[in-house]
């Protein structure tokens, strides 16, 4: 009957992950609630004025402003844009070279030392060239959310490849595999979890790379929101930014939490 | 004498290491007639794997070659079918899908290939299985996942090398017998690399007694215990006799 167990064990694991989603999808909204709660009573009990601190109420008001004149979605509309744009770029480009490192160990330590001391000089630095060279459009922040996002993307690329167990790629080769066979069935599974996790902090990084475009020269988006915000004074208008540039970066990093959940299921 | 299906010829192989060439296998000549099970001992590192390797097609010798039906081999084959020290199952694939990939490989239709892969997986006892993903397996499971995906392409040779070394006795002795079954019923020829001199008597027609590194042949020993092997046969004079006479020829 010893046969029995691993199936058990098969089952139960299933069992306490379903468990665990559920308490997930819990915590989020009761933290949320405990936030703005705490939020109110502190505006409330400190009486601050409205330029420092605002209170929740006139935070949502100036939001719900903004999203019925449309200014709201507007300005969402072009961070996500820019973001997306460099999320891709800098997607293809990160894996693609990561890819072609992790095979020629010549290569990277011949462009390795260019490419760490690339990431020495912050993208806040580069950002204005960048300006100057491609205009305060979409371009120029598409370009600066790429380069932020770039590295740890190459990085994970490279990790993730190389760690693809040997007996594996022994095994592939015993059946006469090509090498376009061994990348589909072999590498890229393999090297998933670890380029979700450079996927994952490289959508985080995309709303900072597109809110630091945005600061140094724009006539849209959230970061330039905040700034137009600051000029008018307007806190509240601030906060309504700043919540909503939060709840993208939340809700993406989630949907990546869960695209990882799905298709690294056998993990569990 | 019949035909051989598989033949090395003086062959040999050297690693480079910083001290100079490392010799792994030096000047081994031996044929494997079809059908026969061929059994390789040898101290640990004598060079077990680097000869089962290029025996695979997966490892240029040095010098010499290996002949697959005459011909000399210079890549891996589908005929050859190598089971691992480790059992080497994807962790992503279910015991299923692991057993199909040869079969994804070689380009076989899904409906034609999941077929023979159930079949393979119902004659190593793992059905209740096939939806499981190996972390939910024991080692005796796994290389049986290992030794069905070796199988189900119908290879005529099956190469083994220690493949059950890691586990405990009484599932070893399980496997092997279970290995023997397969192979009489599949009627394939199987080359197995061990150093378990029991193991060794259990399974093979001949044995091939290996010096220590770089392995060379130091003695061969025909068995002629009957067929089918049983469990049984561990305790009679002839077997004993026989793991006496390889453990000498180790020694020597
Ligand atoms: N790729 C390699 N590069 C350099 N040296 C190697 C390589 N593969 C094996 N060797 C060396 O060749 C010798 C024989 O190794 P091999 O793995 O063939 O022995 P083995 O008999 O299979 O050992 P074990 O019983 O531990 O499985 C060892 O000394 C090992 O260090
Ligand atoms: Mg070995």
């Amino acid at each position: 009957m010893t046969e029995t167990t691993p199936e058990n064990r098969f089952v139960k694991v299933k069992q306490s992950w379903l468990r665990k989603q559920s308490l997930g999808l819990l915590t989020l909204p009761v933290g949320i609630t405990l936030f703005v709660g705490l939020w109110y009573l502190v505006t409330r009990l400190g009486n601050y004025p409205s330029f420092i601190l605002p209170d929740p109420g006139s935070v949502f008001g100036e939001m719900k402003t903004i999203a019925l004149n449309g200014l709201l979605w507007f300005h969402v509309k072009a961070t996500l844009t820019e973001m997306a744009g460099g999320l891709a770029l800098g997607l293809f480009g990160a894996t693609l070279l990561g890819y072609i490192l992790a095979k020629s160990p010549l290569l990277e330590r011949l462009l390795g030392p260019y490419i760490v001391a690339s990431q020495s000089v912050p993208a806040v630095a580069i950002a204005p060239l960048l300006i100057i060279w491609f205009g305060t459009g979409k371009v120029s922040k598409v370009l600066v959310c790429a380069l932020v996002v770039f590295f740890p993307i190459l990085v994970n690329t490279i990790v993730g490849i190389r760690s693809v167990d040997e007996g594996l790629k022994t095994m592939l080769r015993s059946l006469n595999a090509s090498k376009w066979q061994t990348f589909i069935r072999l590498e890229i599974p393999a090297a998933l979890p670890v380029l979700l996790g450079g996927l994952k902090i490289g959508v985080t990084l995309s709303v900072i790379g597109a809110v630091v475009g945005e600061f140094v020269g724009a006539d849209r988006g959230l970061g330039y929101l905040i700034n137009l915000a600051k000029g008018l004074f307007n806190t509240p208008l601030m906060f309504a930014a700043l919540i909503v540039l939060t709840a993208i970066s939340l809700s993406l990093y989630l949907a990546i939490t869960g695209l990882e959940k799905w298709l690294l299921a056998w993990r569990t | 004498m019949t035909v051989p299906i598989l033949q090395a010829r003086s062959l040999a192989k050297s690693f480079h290491a910083i001290g100079g060439d490392l010799p792994a296998v030096a000047q081994m000549s031996f044929s494997v007639s079809p059908g026969e099970f061929l059994c390789i001992v040898g101290p640990s590192g004598c060079g077990k794997t680097t000869l089962l390797q290029m025996l695979a097609g997966l490892s240029p010798p040095s010098a010499g070659d290996v002949l697959l039906d005459g011909k000399t081999l210079a890549e891996p084959q589908r005929d050859i079918s190598v089971v691992f020290q480790k059992p080497n199952l994807m962790p992503w694939r279910t015991v299923l899908e692991n057993v199909l990939l040869p079969m994804q490989i070689f380009g076989l239709p899904y409906r034609r290939a999941e077929e023979k892969a159930r079949l393979m997986l119902d004659k190593v006892g793992l059905e209740q299985f096939v939806d499981a993903y190996p972390n939910a397996l024991s080692g005796g499971m796994e290389q049986r996942v290992a030794i069905a995906r070796a199988l189900v392409q119908n290879p005529r040779i099956l190469l083994l090398d220690e493949p059950f070394g890691s586990l405990d006795a009484l599932t070893r002795e399980k496997l092997n017998l279970e290995l023997l079954k397969l192979w009489r019923d599949q009627n394939i020829t199987a080359v197995m690399v061990t150093h378990n001199i029991r193991e060794a008597a259990l399974m093979a027609d001949r044995v091939l007694v290996l010096s220590p590194r770089p392995a060379s042949i130091s003695a061969e020993i025909p068995v002629n215990l009957p067929r089918p092997r049983v469990e049984d046969i561990e305790y009679t004079k002839a077997f004993t006799d026989l793991t006496f006479t390889i453990r000498k020829e180790i020694r020597d």
